[in-house]
């Protein structure tokens, strides 16, 4: 029997799409602290506010970050959920488990939480939905000693990197993402458990421009696997493409009839550089002219490969609107070898960050700090050269702030020598 | 064993990071890591990943609440240690993704899942993918509205397209609960997003002593918050008509709350895109800047994406994802096809207004 009448959210029990309802509800019978969840949230569903409180400062010792407190603000009415803090777990590079260690984790989350989750949490961590904070250490203590993991970000600090699942599983990959990450996570532990920054520092990889961990528009520095060479084409499976032999895009039309694959509609004009021709024989590509938007290797995945040299393009200052409008990365370094331990990358990133630190305020993003201090103080703070590839197109205003240095003569002028050329 | 609270630092073990995804790839995995000549879509939620090797991966994905019982994700490892030699992943878009390394245990494995309602197979190619979103009223403190109800509604309504490979392209969605955006709406084909509509309260009486006031001044983008003296106590006051309700004050200060079942809404945007593919990246666009937020099934939200995607659907080119669609023909026309009334609203006033207006005479009339 349940603990609350529930029948405003009884009617998400209903259709095909898995119901989180009937989840937590079955969960409730072994958790009963879930019913209290349940409870509340069909009071937030009543009265079209949330229930939960302002997080208060919680956490483990020596760590700034990872646990978020959480409060409902009806503890009398749902005590089991007047405590309800979450814990960030950092997940694995491309989200690879096994069933052992979830098991011991779910295992530890049924002995010391709720048995709620976030599989995964907007950030990339595993998201681990209530708990009491006298059980905070204790968490840590057994992530740590029996599980051998650590926890995740939160607040002003370097939050969990994440990546997409990268040459694990993926033909399009020009960059070992998961490696890139699982370094970066490793080389900037203190960064990701001690906040010193002005706010959130996101890093992710994306192994190729197809950018399914979306990094171009949600981290503060993008990594983006490339390529400088060229595709590589096997003209007889184009021409097996061509022959309607093979299904374009992988397969991913296939529920709808669009007629015969037509090469030259659909990939040779819809080339953004119009950089490919098709003679009815030969598909030729002038790679010079490629800008790697991906889409014929998209359309013909077992006939066009990216080139054999890759690397990485590296963005920088992607966020949401809050506080001075959205962002998207901008490149800041066109292309970067991604080999050993990554320390090319690293290097740029440390200027970054010396730079964000010293100049950034509180709760200002790094792109924000471009925004306000100019691409031209980043690229001196971080002796990074500039090129073309940094701007859709040059500035078009001429307000250019000349230093004294750039100028023959400096600023220093004799008045007295003016004014006898020039009286007053 | 095990932690001693009279002596916290006693064994502490810290900064070691996550565990490597080295010791969870199946075997199949490790041994063509980097090795993948080619994959293709066997059926809706069905790829196959062929190695230079000549091996071959099968994938399964099944959608899923991103909000997740224990009880939920240990019947998914039964299934893993069952079919997947006790291995399984996710997706950045929150589906789980079963894999075997021969065709002949696919069919067994299907059965299992199609089994199992809370694991739908399906989520690739051209249709409507897994939801990212937020906590809502689930689990956060500023949201305006419900996302996981929200989600569990359009997808309902939608999961047609999830198992069905039917639309132009691949259509992104993607709902945050509050300004803040911790989905990242901002660049998603349609996306969700909740609003507050009426300026924080601010309550005098407590707000000097449980609020750091430089903050929470501070802490408003527009400067529409000023010190203030009410009744003898130091306070703040609130410009109302300079506040664009994005709760900074609030997450610095719990004394100025803003939530208001009345005022809060739910803001439609669409066109926005993350793949380089074809063109640039692109923001997500507010084309209906407040519907009601009706729990427990939001039926005017889910019209409205239904609407857009369905209009989309009917009226884009093969690879165009909606961002692309709306280009092409024009917003102007993205109104009328989609019956959309134009709003002031939907016309930007803020940071970057002008990149958005209009400097040519080209246009389309209605």
């Amino acid at each position: 029997m349940a603990k609350f009448k529930t029948p405003l959210i009884d009617e998400l029990e209903k259709g095909p799409w898995p119901s989180f309802v009937s989840d937590i509800k079955r969960q409730a019978k072994t958790k009963p602290e879930l019913e209290d969840l349940l409870g509340q949230l069909e009071l937030s569903y009543k009265d079209k506010e949330t229930h939960w409180k302002h997080g208060g400062i919680v956490g483990v010792f020596g760590y700034g970050g990872g646990v978020i407190g959480r409060y409902s603000d009806m503890p009398k009415e749902f005590p089991g959920i007047a405590h309800f803090h979450t814990v960030r777990v950092n997940q694995t590079g491309g989200f690879y488990y096994n069933t052992k260690y979830l098991g011991q984790l779910m295992d530890m989350w049924e002995r010391r939480g709720s048995g709620l989750t976030n599989f995964h949490g907007s950030t990339g961590d595993m998201v681990l939905l209530g708990t009491q904070t006298d059980q905070l250490e204790e968490i840590f203590w057994e992530l740590t000693h029996d599980m051998n993991t650590d926890l995740g970000g939160s607040g002003g600090n370097l939050r969990t990197p994440s990546c997409c699942l990268g040459m694990s599983r993926c033909e399009y990959a020009c960059i070992d993402s998961q490696a890139i990450c699982q370094e970066m996570t490793m080389a900037y532990q203190d960064e990701l458990h001690r906040p010193a920054f002005p706010y959130k520092f996101k890093i992710k990889v994306s192994g190729c421009p197809n950018d399914c961990v979306a990094a171009i528009a949600r981290s503060d520095c993008a990594i983006i696997g490339t390529w400088k060479d060229n595709i590589r084409i096997d003209q007889s499976t184009v021409a097996a493409y061509v022959n309607g032999e093979l299904k374009p895009n992988a397969g991913a039309h296939a529920g709808r009839d669009w007629g015969k694959f037509d090469i030259v509609k659909e990939v040779i004009n819809l080339c953004p550089t119009k950089c490919m021709s098709w003679d009815g024989k030969e598909l030729k590509i002038n790679n010079k002219e490629c800008t790697r938007c991906m889409h014929c290797i998209n359309v013909m995945p077992r006939a066009l490969r990216p080139g054999v040299d890759k690397g990485a393009t590296l963005l920088c200052g992607a966020k949401a609107p809050i506080l001075e409008g959205q962002r998207l990365a901008t490149v800041i370094v066109p292309f970067i070898k991604t080999e050993g331990t990554f320390e090319e990358i690293k290097e740029v990133i440390n200027k970054l960050l010396d730079w964000w630190m010293e100049h950034g305020k509180n709760r200002e993003r790094i792109g924000e700090l471009i925004g306000r201090m100019g691409m031209r103080e980043m690229l001196k703070a971080t002796g990074l050269p500039p090129v073309p590839q940094m701007v859709k197109e040059p500035r078009s205003n001429p307000y250019i702030f000349w230093e004294e240095s750039d100028v023959p003569g400096g600023w220093t002028r004799d008045l007295a020598a003016f004014r006898k050329k020039h009286p007053l | 064993m095990g932690y001693d609270p009279k002596n916290p630092m006693k064994d502490r073990i810290t900064d070691i990071g996550p565990r490597s995804y080295e010791e969870f790839m199946p075997p199949v995995i490790k041994k063509n890591f980097g090795k993948w000549l080619y994959h293709e879509i066997l059926e809706p939620g069905v790829l196959m990943h062929k190695a230079e090797s000549g091996d071959e991966v099968y994938t399964v994905r099944v959608g899923a609440a991103r909000l997740m019982s224990i009880e939920l994700i240990r019947d998914a490892l039964k299934i893993a240690d069952k079919h997947c030699d006790g291995c399984l992943r996710w997706t950045t878009r929150n589906n789980i993704e079963f894999m075997v390394d021969n065709k002949s245990k696919l069919e067994p494995l299907k059965a299992d899942l199609k089994a199992n309602p809370m694991f739908p197979i399906g989520g690739t190619g051209a249709g409507v993918t897994n939801i990212v979103h937020t906590q809502g009223w689930v689990h956060c403190h500023t949201p305006a509205i419900d996302a996981s109800g929200i989600v569990k509604s359009v997808m309902d309504d939608l999961f047609k397209h999830f198992q069905s490979m039917d639309l132009p392209a691949q259509v992104r969605i993607a709902l945050a609960c509050c300004l803040n955006m911790c989905g990242a709406v901002h660049c998603s084909d349609i996306a969700i997003l909740g609003f507050h509509r009426k300026p924080p309260f601010v309550q005098h009486e407590v707000i000097s002593q449980i609020c750091e006031l430089p903050l929470a001044i501070a802490a408003c983008p527009t400067g529409a918050i000023k010190p203030a003296t009410v009744d003898g106590k130091k306070s703040v006051s609130v410009n109302g008509e300079r506040c664009m309700f994005c709760g900074n004050c609030y997450t610095m200060c719990p004394a100025m709350p803003l939530m208001d079942a009345e005022g809060d809404c739910v803001v439609i945007m669409m066109g926005g895109k993350i793949s380089n593919r074809i063109s640039a990246p692109k923001f997500s666009k507010v084309v209906i800047p407040a519907l009601p937020s009706n729990p427990p099934r939001w039926p005017e939200v889910v019209a409205a994406v239904r609407n857009i995607l369905e209009t989309y659907a009917k009226n884009a080119n093969k690879y165009e994802r909606i961002g692309e669609w709306a280009e092409r023909i024009g917003w102007e026309r993205v109104f009328e096809k989609c019956n959309i009334p134009f709003n002031v609203k939907t016309i930007d006033d803020y940071t970057l207004a002008y990149n958005t207006l209009r400097t040519t005479t080209q246009f389309k009339f209605s």
